[in-house]
């Protein structure tokens, strides 16, 4: 399966080559600095995150990038006390001032969080939180878009004829593959996954790798994780934090095999972290 | 290097520590048996002697009675009239609309200010708030009751030109702000429980602060927010001295929540110290006050089996 992927990746890229598809600019964050009452979480944090890409952040532990990834879909706005410098523009606009209100940005950038989070609802109004919540009302539609986003979730097959049970009966994967068709239902182009699998199974994590594999085709992934071998699998760019830097960012396979900085071949090979 | 030398513990007085400890836990629990015990025995002989029954029958203490040959039968509580009289609804009635009001008043102003604080107040304003509304608990009910007795009840009195100056509504609201902070406290619990992960999915789902509180954390705290409802009505029916002092006291059957009323824990407080030992008016308050108790204590059990399963909700585990 694994194999089958790459084939096809390879063949994609190729094909992007031959006709001459620049990948385009989706996020991007420029000069950031981030604060915690005085404490600075972010230090002139400069990133591009392309379309139909995946970009892995890595990292130790409280190096910034779930702060990072939090910033880009305004979710650190949630913590009071918090300050924000710099600029992050989706398709070009800048998302702290060209927007109205935060929660036209999180409908269009969606997030995935480490713990899973269904809410204790049903499995049906969990993935139909995010409409109702913006207003849609008609039956139909909104049955349609639930079956659609588990259906891209890859757990509609395990779920249909129970969609009315406790989200709470499905195992963690489950339950985090529902979480994923949650934020799947409100339509996001970008989608922000915060350790997504760190509390999975081995088996669960792989489904939840294949899944991404298959999302980038239509979205625009960010992911933070701690697993090396999953940001070498899942990412085609990777980013890597240290003390709230960002110390070095480039394209997968270069950044795993020939990193253009010690620090950053020393947290990769193991030497900290 | 000096050797460590550990002493041994001592047995004996790990033994009795933990004995003396548990002695003081059993105690509550004991003093609780021992006043069930009691007070179900000084109520037994409305089942099972006849002199009191004669008197107060569970039958008699229910049904309307025809107390004078030919006239209307009727629900009486004149236990000290020369026909005695021990029918239960009058005091039935009162105790109910004075928790009626009370919980009109108390449900509103505690799961109100439950959400303000839980989920809008600033930090510093919840600082505030909470201890203030909890320090509602801690005055004294005849503080409460005075308060009703002589500022409340002019004031109702004078604003809606009332013919008797106490009477259902001034008890009820001065037992609602006695009911308040128990409701509140429950409730803000419950709702500030709802874990940050949840709140944080449905921001991220792009619900804005108020869409936060209303569909995702008060569903999900309901339970517990009905728990507090419901140890509020317990409160509310089991409190005395506020409404002994500010209902009247007058044990009538009426519909109107603008007389008087006298309540069966008012009932209880008022009369006991004037009864004979033994006689059947001993008794049927000693039935009255085995009815408060198994009500107040089923009231509280299923409050607690209530946040029981919410805490096991919240935690994600289904039973």
């Amino acid at each position: 399966m694994h194999r089958d992927m790459s084939v096809k990746e390879a063949e994609r890229k190729i094909a992007e080559k031959s006709m001459n598809i620049q990948p385009r600019v989706k996020v991007s964050a420029t000069n950031l600095n981030f604060f915690y009452g005085k404490l600075q979480a972010l230090h002139d944090v400069s990133l591009d995150m392309e379309e139909n890409r995946v970009t892995a952040l890595i990292g130790p532990s409280g190096c910034g990038k779930s702060t990072f990834l939090r910033t880009l879909n305004r979710m650190n706005e949630t913590i009071p006390g918090t300050r924000l410098e710099g600029t992050v523009t989706l398709d070009g606009r800048n998302i702290y001032r060209e927007f109205d209100e935060p929660s036209q940005i999180r409908t269009r950038v969606g997030m995935v969080f480490q713990k899973s989070n269904p809410f204790p609802k049903s499995i049906y109004e969990n993935v139909a939180y995010g409409l109702r919540v913006n207003g849609i009302k008609e039956k139909h539609l909104i049955d349609q878009v639930v079956e659609e986003s588990l259906k891209r979730a890859a757990l509609w097959e395990e779920v249909k004829d129970k969609l009315d049970h406790s989200a709470f009966m499905l195992s963690g994967g489950q339950q985090q593959r529902l979480c994923i068709a949650r934020a799947l239902a409100v339509r996001p182009e970008v989608i922000l996954m915060d350790e997504p699998a760190s509390a999975l199974d081995p088996i669960s994590t792989s489904r939840i790798e294949d899944l991404i594999a298959e999302l980038k085709n239509s979205f625009t992934i960010v992911i933070v994780t701690h697993n090396m071998q999953q940001a070498a699998r899942v990412s085609d760019y990777t980013a890597f934090f240290f003390e709230g830097q960002l110390i070095e960012a480039g394209e997968t396979q270069q950044m795993f095999t020939r990193p253009g900085i010690k620090k950053t071949e020393d947290y990769i090979t193991g030497r900290f972290g | 290097m000096r050797e460590l030398k550990f002493k041994p513990k001592s047995k004996l007085r790990e033994f009795l520590g933990e004995k003396f400890i548990a002695v003081n836990a059993m105690v509550a629990l004991i003093a609780i048996l021992l006043i069930f015990v009691f007070i179900f025995k000084e109520a037994l002989p409305v089942f099972t002697d006849p002199e009191v029954q004669e008197e107060a029958s569970v039958g008699k203490m229910l049904f309307k009675q025809e107390y004078y040959e030919g006239r209307d039968p009727k629900f009486s509580w004149q236990p000290n009239s020369e026909v005695p009289k021990f029918s239960l609804y009058p005091l039935f009635l009162g105790t109910i609309k004075a928790a009626l009001i009370a919980m009109l008043v108390a449900i509103p102003l505690g799961v109100g200010s439950a959400i303000y604080s839980s989920e809008f107040a600033g930090r510093r304003t919840r600082e505030i708030i909470k201890p203030a509304i909890e320090m509602l608990a801690a005055i004294p009910s005849v503080v409460l009751g005075f308060f009703a007795l002589m500022i409340l009840a002019t004031f109702l009195q004078d604003t809606f030109g009332l013919l008797f100056r106490l009477n259902a509504i001034n008890a009820g609201i001065a037992l609602g702000l006695a009911v308040v902070p128990i409701i509140f406290t429950v409730a803000e619990d419950a709702m500030t429980s709802v874990p940050r992960e949840l709140r944080d999915a449905a921001i991220a789902l792009g619900a804005n602060p108020w869409q936060v509180s209303i569909t995702m954390v008060l569903p999900a705290a309901m339970p517990g927010i009905a728990a507090g409802i419901v140890l509020g009505f317990g409160r509310a029916v089991g409190e005395t001295m506020i409404v002994l002092m500010a209902s009247g006291n007058a044990a009538i059957v009426s519909g109107s929540f603008v007389e008087s009323i006298r309540t069966f824990s008012a009932t209880i407080a008022a009369e006991l110290a004037e009864v004979v030992f033994g006689d059947t008016h001993y008794t049927v308050l000693f039935f009255i006050g085995s009815l408060l108790f198994i009500f107040t204590f089923i009231i509280n059990l299923a409050g607690d089996m209530i946040l029981d399963r919410l805490k096991h909700r919240l935690q994600g585990k289904t039973r």
